[in-house]
Order: C-alpha cells, then structure tokens, then sequence
C-alpha cells in the first residue's frame, strides 16, 4: 500500500483523443480501486476512480442503496488553540463560534472582495476544528490559513471515505453503532474495525450519509469492511458528480471561484445575522452591499425542455437571443431521466419558471430556471 | 463481402454491397465514453465533409463529437440509438449503428485502417 500523499508515475488517457504521462498523487486505497476494476483518471493531481462498473448504476446505488466514494484527495486540516473559532471567523463568513461540539457546518473563504476562494466543511469536535478543502486549492488554502491562522495541522496520512445513501445508516452501524444515533451533520470519533475514524454525518449526494476520515494505514480495511456489505457499491467521480449537481450543490471551480461571491452564488444563507451586523470577516464589504442592493447576477438551476445536456460554459439567452448569462455545470440528471444545469443569469430574468434559451452547438434550446435542490434532499433527521 | 473499416477518432465504417458505408463508434469508444445518455444524429440528406462534425455523443461524463469518416450525402439514421442510447454501450458495433450514408468518391474507403491497424493503435493507447 502506498501512503497518501506520496507521488508516483501514472498514465491517464483522455475519452478517444489524447493520452499523456503526469505525475499524480495516489490514494491510500489506490489499490483496492485497482482490484475493484476502476477506471483511473487526474483529478485536482490525484489520480482517482472516475467510475467501477457504470456511472449510470454507482449514481442510483446513491439513490436507492449506498455508494461508497473515496474522497481521499480531499484536504483535511486540524485548527486546534483555545481562540481557533475566533481566528476562523476572521477568514469565513459562517458562524463558527456558535458552532457547538459535535456539529459540521459548511462556510467558504473569501477573498477581500467577497471573492469565494474555497468551500469548506467545519467540524467542531469540541478541543479543536477539523477542516476539509477542496483538493484543487489545498495548497492556496493551507499557506492562506498558515499566514492568519495559528495551530494548523494538515493531515497527509489520512483517507476519507464518503458513504452515501438510504442505507448508508445501516451499513456503518454494523460495524460502529453509535453512528445510527448521529444527527444529520453531527460529528463523533468512532472505532471502525479497531481503526479510530472521524466521522461526521454529511455528504455531498443529498442523500443521507457519511463522511469518515480514516488513518492511512486502516484505509483499505475499513473500505473493505464496508464494501462487505451486499448493499455497498463502489463509486467513482462522474457519479458523485450527476449526484450533487442534482442536489443543486457546488462544485468549486464550476459554479462559484474567485470570481463569484457568497451572494450571487445564492449562498447567503450560509452566513447569519451576527456575521453580518458585525462584518468583521474578510470581503465582507463586498457582501454586505450585495445584501443590501442585490446581486447583479444570481445562481439558478435550470431544466431544458429537449433531452440535450447543456454542458459547463454554454451560453444562455433571452427571448430575444441576448446573452443573459452563461452555464457552470451542466448534465443529464439519471434520477430525472432528463438533462439539468446550473448557471448564473441577470438577476431579473433569475426568477423560478423564467424561460430562457440555451445555445447548444449553435441553436437555442428552451429551458427554465426551476428551484434547487432537482432532487430533493433526503438528510437524516 | 462488407467490409469494416476504422477511423483514428474510434468510427467504425462499413462499406454495403450496394456501395454506401454504415457509420458507428467501437467498442474502444463506448468503453472510454462510459454511460451514453444523450445522441444528436445529422439531418437526412445533408452534404458533409470529411472530419466534419456530424453526430454528438453525451455519456453521463462528458460529450463527443462524431465525425464523417469522408465526404458524401447522409442517406438514413438510425432512430433506435436515439430512442435508447444506452444500445450503444451495448451493442456498438452491431444494432447500434449511426448513420448511413452515400459517399462522395468511394476511393477514399480504402484510405481508412483495416482492422489490423486499427488493433495495433489499440494497443498503443
């Protein structure tokens, strides 16, 4: 077994035209996705699982069973010090201080123009903060953090696993009881086959859940104890992917980057009143003026009315054939049966049941803008 | 005997007895596309170019562009994979094919890989 974090040599080969060598990061559990039949692709400089046996069946084992994803390229960061949650407050938008032990919450950082540098997970796990960052901008986030943030330990010997689905709650409780009784988005250190495991009771499928952090050396053993499980499938990227576009969720350096901030990308409700009567984080300017004037653009999902994927950059118009806004993520939804996206568009054409074009190889396709979640969440209670 | 011919983009192209060409994808590309969702086909009728665009293919990841092997008239297409894209993770080089069509100067067939030269940049990929 390889130790995460650790770089080797790996060939990857793009969908019919190009292959190319690259240097990429290996997954602790590189080798059971190997065993397992995964096709392997570079990803954020891992080299991760993009789908076992079909995207089309890992995305409904979500819906219907359980999936298990490795999502060990994810970041994972310890804040620890008395003041921690004040020092974070100073960097995020959320409400950290008011997060209480044994709860997850998620916030972003911005920028000094409420631009979203990275959206994160926070877990309060009562004598320090547990971090995950987006593995794309790990790197920006950890020597961000270390300029602002004192006690900072990142992690380079840990997995995560992301168990995900209706039945995700019996499978982990077989081998670890005390995680059926976890509220939704509640954080608990619990023994998975003898390996002690950080688990918190989140996902990103919409779908109830969970998300384990593992110590290296027992990655494989705890994926295996999962995947003893008749109910467990394997999954890989291009599921976890279908799955949180249909949960409306983001994915940083689609639907929201530096270039867009916490209001436009219809993320206000992640940051409350206290943070934004005090205004003391960073960007907050920029965010208090977009509460109070609004947002020139705003973040919508959007349903074709054809059976044509509107893919990521796709050019959406109005009535009249004038761009109004552009496409961050697009796909065609397995649990609609149908193609769905998501976009940013002028704020007033952004309202639910606008009809708007979209421009799919030269041609406007009807769409309208519908609420988020496409599928609805189903958190544990 | 129709004969199977193969293009560097992964196409398929067999030459009917009465001289048009069946166009499809290979086994290699259904595999490398993943779940197919989604096939947009050509107009019937319509004049194309070789390496024009003609077709597009969206699996659950990504989308592809499906290209005419040589220039001619698009004669017939096949409704079924449009109904049911998923025939063609099933069946690509069978039930699943794309198009047909007439082409413009039936010399350049010979132009394309013969199956052993199709294997071998397989084996290079």
């Amino acid at each position: 077994m390889t130790e995460g974090g650790q770089t080797r040599w790996a060939t990857g080969t793009d969908p019919l035209r190009r292959s190319y060598v690259l240097s990429l990061k290996i997954s602790p559990l590189d080798g059971l996705h190997r065993r397992l039949g995964a096709r392997m692709v570079p990803f954020a400089g891992w080299s991760l699982p993009v789908q076992y046996q079909g995207t089309l069946a890992e995305h409904h084992a979500a819906r219907t069973g359980a999936a298990l994803f490795d999502v060990s390229h994810m970041g994972q960061v310890t804040l620890s010090g008395a003041n921690a949650e004040h020092a974070l407050e100073a960097l995020v938008p959320g409400d950290i201080q008011g997060l209480a032990a044994g709860r997850q919450r998620y916030t972003m950082f911005l920028n000094q123009d409420g631009g979203i540098l990275d959206d994160i997970m926070v877990a309060n796990h009562g004598d320090r903060l547990v971090l995950v960052i987006n593995a794309a901008r790990a790197e920006a986030d950890i020597a961000h953090m270390r300029a602002h943030l004192p006690g900072l330990t990142v992690h380079t010997d840990r997995a995560l696993l992301a168990l995900q689905g209706p039945k995700a709650v019996d499978i982990l409780a077989r081998l670890a009881p005390p995680a059926a009784a976890m509220p939704f988005l509640g954080v608990a250190t619990l023994s998975i086959v003898g390996a002690e495991c950080w688990v918190t009771r989140s996902g990103y499928t919409g779908e109830d859940g969970y998300e384990i952090s593992i110590p290296a050396e027992a990655a494989e053993a705890v994926a295996v104890a999962l995947l003893a499980s008749a109910e467990a499938t394997p999954a890989g990227l291009a599921a976890r992917d279908t799955l949180r576009l249909e949960a409306g969720l983001c994915l940083y350096g689609n639907d929201i980057d530096e270039s867009t901030n916490p209001i436009e990308a219809s993320l206000a409700w992640t940051i409350p009143k206290r943070r934004r009567l005090a205004a003391d984080f960073r960007g907050a300017a920029t965010v208090i003026a977009q509460l109070a004037h609004g947002p020139a653009r705003r973040r919508v999902g959007l349903r074709p009315s054809g059976r044509a994927p509107a893919r990521a950059g796709t050019v959406i118009v109005d009535a009249e054939g004038r761009e109004v806004g552009r496409v961050t993520s697009g796909t065609f939804a397995p649990s609609l049966n149908a193609p769905i996206a998501m976009g940013y568009v002028q704020t007033n054409l952004s309202a639910d049941s606008t009809e708007l074009g979209l421009l799919i190889r030269g041609q406007a396709h009807p769409a309208r803008i519908v609420p988020m979640p496409f599928v609805p969440h189903r958190f544990a209670r | 005997m129709a004969e199977t011919r193969y293009t560097t983009d992964h196409e398929w192209v067999r030459l009917e007895d009465d001289g048009t060409l069946t166009i499809g994808i290979t086994d290699h590309a259904q595999e490398a596309l993943g779940d197919i969702v989604f096939i947009e086909l050509p107009e019937i009728d319509r004049e194309v170019v070789e390496g024009e665009s003609v077709a597009t293919v969206e699996s659950t990841k990504a989308a592809s562009d499906v290209y005419a092997p040589m220039a001619g008239r698009i004669a017939e297409i096949n409704e079924a994979i449009v109904e049911d894209p998923g025939l063609i993770n099933r069946d690509p080089q069978g039930e699943a094919w794309f198009w047909r069509m007439e082409p413009g100067d039936e010399d350049n067939f010979e132009s394309l890989m013969d199956e052993e030269a199709y294997q071998a940049l397989l084996e290079t990929l």
